[in-house]
């Protein structure tokens, strides 16, 4: 990998493109031939029954090693993502804020921001952030969550709430400035005041230049940040894509409707 | 890179303090009699009642066995193929370090622990033993002004004999175990430490164990005695070259405390732990003990053992004294084909007394950790509490943890606590840390870092960071 960005994004260039991918897990195939291509300036909704793909799909554009793709590519940037490793695909700029983010026992939430956040600066050219610079740093950033700066002094996300490991990963994302963030059920979980606070912060941070690729089942995420395209996937392939009427449409008929499970089969 | 490949990296750590000192050392021929006792007692001109301990306990190991309860595999030792001393020969006394060979303080210099008036670490009185002896001592002038006696053992002997003769074998009987006698026989050099009443020493104390030879053992005998309110904290450190022989390792360590005394005794382990196919490393079987002999003292031992291919030592307390506190806090990391069987004894006399166990093992490549602990609460105990926790995490398949905990109480009155997980280093841990840009190696040492921390945090301040970095270093495929 070179050691800064190529050049600026421009609003409308392809950041992400998915053709044809195929993956699996333990032997089994989930993802069936998604193709997917999205463009600075973008927000994208991806919705779905459970199991249907959605959080693999996530996760083999992050790079996780317990899925194997056996076909088709991902591309980011025109660059052959599927052929770098998950950290290198994240100091590129690809996030993945996590459905279920993980406790890091012992590890200083403030230190692993730190690392990270450093990880991808010296990918782009910039000067590493040292202790002090950086606690700096972190401490304007958590307002854009409204977190509470006692969540430093933690270990990664050990006993925070679910709403707090939430705005812990809207803080990541805020930190590492990735041009194309997917969230993964993100508004999952919150209550109201939670759910206004991380689609806030998610707004703040959604640039003409990077591109949003947010995985939901509730049309009230999709009230505060208006997408520009919702797609709605079924058996491991987008089936249908519409815009933010098709998310509306969803919300009162329900899947069925797209996939046609309720028409009795002749 | 997964985690496998994560683990592949740590198959090629390598070993910072490998090399060898070429220096004209002073060995008596391979092989242990009754003449070699003689010899070693007359080398260091020692008083009559050292030579008749030494025999005493030569006697005793003759009549002993190696033991073989230990999940421990190895070739057996030939005790007449080791030579039991070794010494490099420099000028009769050493007045001074301007009197200390050259290249000897160049050694030390390089193993990060200069001896030298200028560059010496700040707050820490060092004792750098090399081999058989004891070739400086740091900072002495100073911790007697506040009446601190910090000296090689082969000096306590000469000018405290009265208090060796007292406290040498009290915590430690000379047959308590095989290894035990064996060093009581043949012990060589070590530290001293004298605290007395009511003084808190005003820095920390470390001894530093080079071995350098390929075929001496290494029998050093540490003792601390902390007198009615005194508080002392101790660091041990060793390194040895990469041989591909085993060396034999054998140390006993006995600490004293009085009424009202602490003594902190910390050690990081780093002995040459062997190649990737298990070949040499140092054989480290060693007896570690406390007594907690009066009211309100407390013992705590924190370890950080990540060398050595075979480690056999269970530093315990035993706590004499009412109302007296045992504290254990370890981490084993063990790689490639080593073998760590650790843990402790907590053995509570006295009522009221408290122990507190934390021991945290990490397996990886093909090694096996075992953590081996005994608590046990005699008759008088009333009250007595324990707690204990002991945690394994295994990196990669080819590892294996276990935990042997053995409790045994006679006091209706007393807490015992425990709690065992083993876990494996979690690939959705690894996995969120380099999805934020943490490469794989160094997402590992965090993880490691953070399964340890509890442990790390009861290290002196001066040497957290520093084990931090030699746990990063040895699970890191770079050259440090």
């Amino acid at each position: 990998m070179p050691a800064c960005e190529p050049s600026p994004v421009q609003t409308g260039d392809v950041l992400l493109s998915i053709e044809n991918l195929h993956a699996h897990v333990e032997g089994n195939e989930i993802l069936r031939g998604v193709s997917l291509r999205i463009r600075a300036g973008e927000i994208h909704a991806l919705m779905g029954r459970n199991g249907s793909g959605k959080s693999t799909l996530s996760k083999v554009i992050a790079g996780h090693p317990a899925y194997t793709v056996t076909a088709g590519a991902i591309h980011y940037r025109g660059q052959d993502l599927l052929a770098l490793s998950p950290e290198d695909r994240a100091r590129a700029g690809v996030f993945l804020g996590f459905q279920y983010p993980v406790e890091i026992p012992g590890v200083s939430n403030l230190e692993f921001l730190r690392v990270s956040c450093n990880a991808r600066r010296q990918h782009r050219g910039q000067e590493e952030l040292d202790t002090f610079a950086f606690e700096d740093h972190v401490r304007d950033t958590m307002a854009i969550v409204q977190m509470n700066p006692a969540f430093l002094e933690r270990s990664v996300n050990e006993g925070f709430s679910g709403g707090e490991k939430k705005r812990n990963e809207i803080l990541q994302m805020a930190l590492l400035e990735p041009l194309v963030a997917i969230l993964d059920e993100t508004d999952s979980g919150l209550d109201i005041d939670a759910l206004r606070i991380v689609a806030n912060g998610v707004k703040t941070l959604t640039l003409p230049t990077t591109a949003t690729l947010l995985i939901t089942h509730y049309q009230r995420l999709l009230d505060a940040i208006t997408p520009d395209f919702v797609h709605v996937m079924a058996e491991g392939r987008i089936l249908r894509t519409g815009d933010k009427d098709l998310a509306m449409a969803l919300e009162q008929r329900g899947y069925d409707w797209i996939d046609g499970a309720d028409t009795p089969q002749p | 890179m997964s985690s496998a490949a994560a683990v592949e990296a740590l198959n090629t750590t390598p070993y910072r303090y490998g090399f060898v000192t070429d220096i004209e050392t002073e060995k008596i021929a391979k092989g242990l009699d009754e003449s070699v006792v003689r010899l070693i007692s007359a080398k260091k001109q020692e008083p009559d009642f050292l030579l008749q301990f030494r025999l005493k306990a030569y006697a005793q190991w003759q009549l002993m066995e190696e033991p073989d309860w230990a999940a421990l595999k190895y070739p057996a030792i030939d005790y007449q193929d080791i030579v039991y001393y070794s010494a490099p020969r420099q000028k009769e006394q050493k007045a001074s370090l301007e009197d200390v060979d050259p290249a000897l303080l160049e050694t030390f210099d390089k193993l990060g622990i200069p001896l030298s008036e200028q560059k010496r670490l700040s707050n820490v009185a060092v004792d750098a033993v090399f081999d058989s002896v004891s070739i400086a001592t740091t900072y002495k002038q100073k911790l007697a002004e506040h009446g601190v006696v910090f000296c090689s053992m082969g000096e306590a002997v000469k000018d405290y004999p009265e208090l060796v003769e007292r406290y040498l074998g009290s915590v430690v009987p000379i047959g308590d175990n095989f290894f035990a006698a064996l060093n009581s026989a043949v012990f060589s050099d070590g530290s001293f430490v004298y605290v007395p009443k009511e003084v808190q020493c005003p820095m920390e104390l470390s001894t530093y164990f080079r071995i350098n030879s390929d075929d001496a053992g290494q029998f050093e005998r540490t003792l601390i005695v902390a007198e009615e309110g005194s508080s002392v904290s101790y660091l041990e450190g060793c390194t040895a070259p990469m041989f591909d022989t085993n060396q034999l390792h054998a140390a006993v360590v006995e600490l004293v405390a009085l009424d009202d005394a602490s003594i902190k005794y910390s050690t990081v382990q780093n002995w040459y732990a062997g190649d990737e196919n298990g070949k040499g490393g140092i054989y480290n079987f060693v007896t570690k003990r406390g007594l907690c002999k009066g009211r309100r003292s407390r013992i705590s031992w924190t370890q950080v053992e990540t060398g050595s291919a075979i480690t056999w030592k269970y530093p315990g307390c035993v706590l004499r004294g009412q109302d007296s506190i045992g504290e254990f806090y370890s981490v084993a990391l063990t790689n490639h084909y080593q073998q760590a069987d650790t843990g402790t004894k907590m053995v509570h006399v006295g009522p009221g007394s408290r122990s507190t166990i934390i021991s945290k093992g990490i397996s990886s490549g093909h090694s096996v950790n075992s953590y081996r602990g005994l608590v046990n609460i005699g008759p008088q105990a009333r009250g007595a509490r324990n707690f204990s926790q002991c945690d394994s995490m295994l990196i990669g398949d080819q590892a294996a943890a276990n935990t042997h905990p053995y409790i045994q109480s006679r006091q209706p009155e007393a807490t015992v606590e425990h709690e065992a997980s083993t876990c494996h280093i979690s690939e959705d841990q690894l996995f969120y840390l380099q999805s934020r840009g943490i490469e794989s190696e160094a997402a590992v040492s965090m993880l490691v870092s953070g399964f340890c921390r509890d442990v790390f945090n009861q290290l002196p301040m001066e040497f957290a960071a520093e084990a931090d970095k030699l746990l990063a270093l040895k699970l890191e495929g770079s050259v440090g």
